[in-house]
């Protein structure tokens, strides 16, 4: 057993109410610069839909992530030989307009303008290459379901679903809609690290953040084909890749990352998993799509065990970081309560962000007009008519296996059934009762989960480790010398080579 | 002049390029990157950048036997059908890298994204390979046949600039304006390195090769640390 510990996530879907506050802070503080500004470290997608860059499922086009390979795994569209192969040209790099061109207004123009009969308008430029454009497409173009015709329906997640199906969820009244927030998952297996030939990308022992060393990136590019979510960005202007940093220098002074802190929905949680390095490759490897879940599942240690707890200690992991596990919420969401399920387990870079299912605007329905929550009369009613096909849900979270999905859902829906007895008290007691018993729920657990999904504070949903900076090295790093620049450590200007 | 142009100016050339780069890729990692602009424009590079650079990729391989290993260059050559081959393949690769370049010039003088990033520093790399490129393809066509004389003339007078005991002899002799313009242009190359994007072959990742693919760096140290003396609990910053 080689423990290690990493700083993991659960994104409660069912409160994200898709208002991109996370996108703007995480912006704010560290993509606001030239060639960085199409980038999206955190990015709201609204599913159904092609997201950001446009289809970046579809590893048909992109390539990216792990595929079976035997008994082993091997990256789809990189490594050493198809690496270096295509060094000189990627045939499958994502170019910018596959984001977007990003732009911004001639706002002086409104206050410049000549006098005349017509309103003075602000023209978009491209801020690329500072001419004019016609804005075609943005990071949120498809928000809302926005011109479905073009995105929802071209969601790759319905590869599998009979016309008839896709036909009718598209129905004007079924039709539903949730948002998916991604930032980079801080893979215990991840691609983009695999995938890089300067060996910049590294993922960091103490905390399992992914980065990209700057000084030793020589834009290869490999990273953004291999990164199968495509959190891996290419600067153009600086000519160096860039991703998700999880905000370290926040963490390591015990602050939640940006994206975390502002989220108005609080849908975000923040907590360290104790795993088992050596498992990695085994678990990577899982023979069928459909057990990968589980098998992650499996990799993640028990903190109160005190064999894990040994074993932990014998590796270097100061007690304050098991304690830090032991109170986990993402430990607790994941493991405990079987709630949060990963993006896409099929890419087998086994992430490290979880996602609890949103389970009301499927249930939902409108019945001769009448707009019911839920169906009283049969228990799982609204499951099996979930407007979200529940295929559609196990292709996005279970890497097809549906009866992951049911099972989470009904978990989700005993607690609702639950707390309604206890708040309002118009249930019966009976369907209270089988509900709690099919799904194994216990009252006490249904009111825990209650707590930590819908009341819990700061301090309980960002469970950060000390940092222990008087040990270490990187860490020491003085944060005012570092101040004003994007956090990689630059100690000069990000300004592009020559 | 022979001196100052096959002496003088090599040395000088590898003394500013060993340390130029030594420098830069120590004291300034940062700007060192091949500076790819596939992100911005994909479609017209794929031939561009493959004819270019595995023309130039051979070529240069080629040079390097022929410097390292004259004799089983000669060997090789001492059937005719062979010495055709050898040069045939060798002249096709440079038009290869030819007009690799021709579409590079052409994508980087036309594309408007491709602008945004071209420097000044991109047209001295881009004139002086087609200096290069051009020379080589003038000096294969009129002296033939390169790959026999290279090992007579060319590789002795390589071989006494690096053991610091040149001889000019044979090269200052030869009697061929493209051949010595493109041995001053190939010396040139070596000497700009370090200011310009050829930086990017020196870090050529080639130890991808034998590297696992996963990297984990611990800035603790993992047997040191187990619970930390050193700690106290401090103050919490309060967020809520
Ligand atoms: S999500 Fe992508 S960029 Fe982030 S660690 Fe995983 S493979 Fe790397
Ligand atoms: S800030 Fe929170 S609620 Fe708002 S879009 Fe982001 S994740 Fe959703």
């Amino acid at each position: 057993m080689d423990v290690r510990s990493q700083v993991s996530m659960v994104f409660h879907l069912d409160k994200c109410i898709g208002c991109h506050t996370c996108s703007i802070a995480c912006k704010n503080v560290w993509t606001d610069r030239k060639g960085a500004e199409y980038m999206w470290w955190n990015n709201v997608e609204t599913k159904p839909g092609t997201g950001y860059p446009t289809k970046w499922e579809d590893q048909d086009i992109y390539k990216g992530g792990w595929e079976k390979n035997g008994d082993s795994v091997s990256l789809k569209g990189a490594g050493k030989l198809k690496g270096l192969k295509n060094i000189f040209h990627n045939p499958h790099l994502p170019v910018l307009d596959d984001y977007y061109e990003p732009w911004t207004y001639k706002y002086q123009d409104l206050f410049t303008a000549p006098e005349g009969d017509d309103q003075p308008t602000a023209r978009p430029v491209s801020l690329v290459t500072g001419e004019h454009i016609d804005v075609k497409s943005g990071p949120n173009w498809d928000d809302d379901l926005g011109g479905s015709q073009d995105y929802a329906r071209q969601d790759v997640n319905f590869k599998d679903l009979s016309p008839s199906e896709q036909e009718v969820m598209f129905q004007l009244e079924r039709m539903t809609f949730f948002y998916l927030p991604r930032i980079c998952n801080h893979c215990l297996n991840p691609a983009c690290v695999a995938a890089c030939p300067s060996g910049a990308i590294y993922k960091r022992g103490e905390d399992g953040v992914v980065l990209i060393n700057q000084q030793v990136c020589r834009a290869w590019r490999m990273c953004v084909t291999a990164c199968p979510y495509k959190k891996s960005y290419y600067n153009w202007h600086t000519g160096k890749s860039e991703k998700c940093i999880l905000c370290y220098p926040r963490l390591e002074s015990g602050q939640a990352p940006a994206c975390m802190h502002q989220c108005v929905g609080r849908i975000r949680y923040l907590g360290v998993m104790l795993y088992d390095a050596d498992r990695i490759h085994e678990v990577a490897s899982t023979k069928n799509d459909a057990d990968l879940v589980d098998a992650q599942l499996g990799i993640y240690l028990d903190p109160f065990d005190p064999e894990v707890i040994r074993e932990a200690q014998k590796n270097g992991i100061a007690m304050s970081t098991i304690e830090a596990a032991q109170k986990s919420p993402v430990y607790k969401f994941v493991k405990v309560w079987k709630l949060a399920l990963p993006l896409h387990p099929e890419f087998r870079t086994l992430p490290n962000l979880f996602y609890v299912p949103a389970l009301m605007p499927g249930m939902a329905s409108v019945q001769d007009g009448i707009y019911k929550e839920t169906n009283k009369q049969f228990l799982w009613g609204g499951i099996e008519t979930n407007r979200l096909p529940i295929k559609y849900l196990s292709n996005l979270f279970t890497a097809g296996n549906q009866n992951k999905i049911v099972e989470v859902l009904k978990r989700l829906m005993a607690v609702r059934w639950h707390r309604r007895q206890t708040t309002v008290g118009d249930v019966e007691q009976e369907i209270v009762d089988t509900a709690m018993q099919e799904v194994n729920l216990g009252a006490e657990t249904a009111d825990a989960i209650f707590r930590l999904t819908a009341l819990a504070t700061f301090d309980e949903r960002f469970v950060i480790p000390p940092a222990h900076r008087e040990e270490s090295i990187e860490m020491l790093e003085n944060t005012a010398d570092v101040k004003g620049n994007t956090g990689f450590g630059f100690k000069e200007k990000p300004e592009r080579g020559w | 002049m022979n001196y100052l142009l096959f002496v003088v100016f090599p040395y000088t050339c590898l003394a500013i390029f060993l340390i130029g780069s030594i420098y830069r890729y120590n004291k300034k990692a940062f700007t060192v990157s091949s500076l790819s602009s596939e992100f911005l424009e994909g479609k017209k590079l794929f031939l561009a950048s493959q004819l270019f650079h595995w023309g130039l990729l051979v070529l240069f391989f080629g040079h390097l036997i022929g410097f390292l290993f004259p004799k089983s260059v000669m060997a090789w050559n001492g059937q005719p059908v062979r010495l055709l081959i050898l040069e045939i393949t060798a002249f096709v690769f440079g038009l290869s890298a030819f007009f690799g370049i021709i579409l590079l010039v052409y994508r980087r003088l036309t594309d408007r994204r491709v602008q945004i990033v071209t420097t000044k520093m991109d047209f001295v790399v881009l004139a002086i390979l087609l200096i290069q490129i051009i020379s080589g393809l003038l000096v294969a066509y009129t002296n033939r046949w390169g790959s026999a004389w290279f090992a007579a003339f060319l590789t002795p007078y390589l071989r006494s600039i690096f053991v610091f005991n040149p001889q000019i002899d044979a090269i200052a002799s030869v009697n061929s304006l493209s051949l010595k313009i493109h041995v001053i242009s190939a010396f040139s190359i070596i000497g700009i390195i370090p200011f310009t994007r050829f930086m990017h072959f020196l870090v050529y990742p080639l130890d991808y090769t034998w590297r696992s693919y996963q990297v984990v760096y611990w800035n603790w140290n993992r047997k040191n640390i187990r619970v930390s003396r050193a700690h106290r609990e401090g103050q919490k910053s309060t967020n809520n």
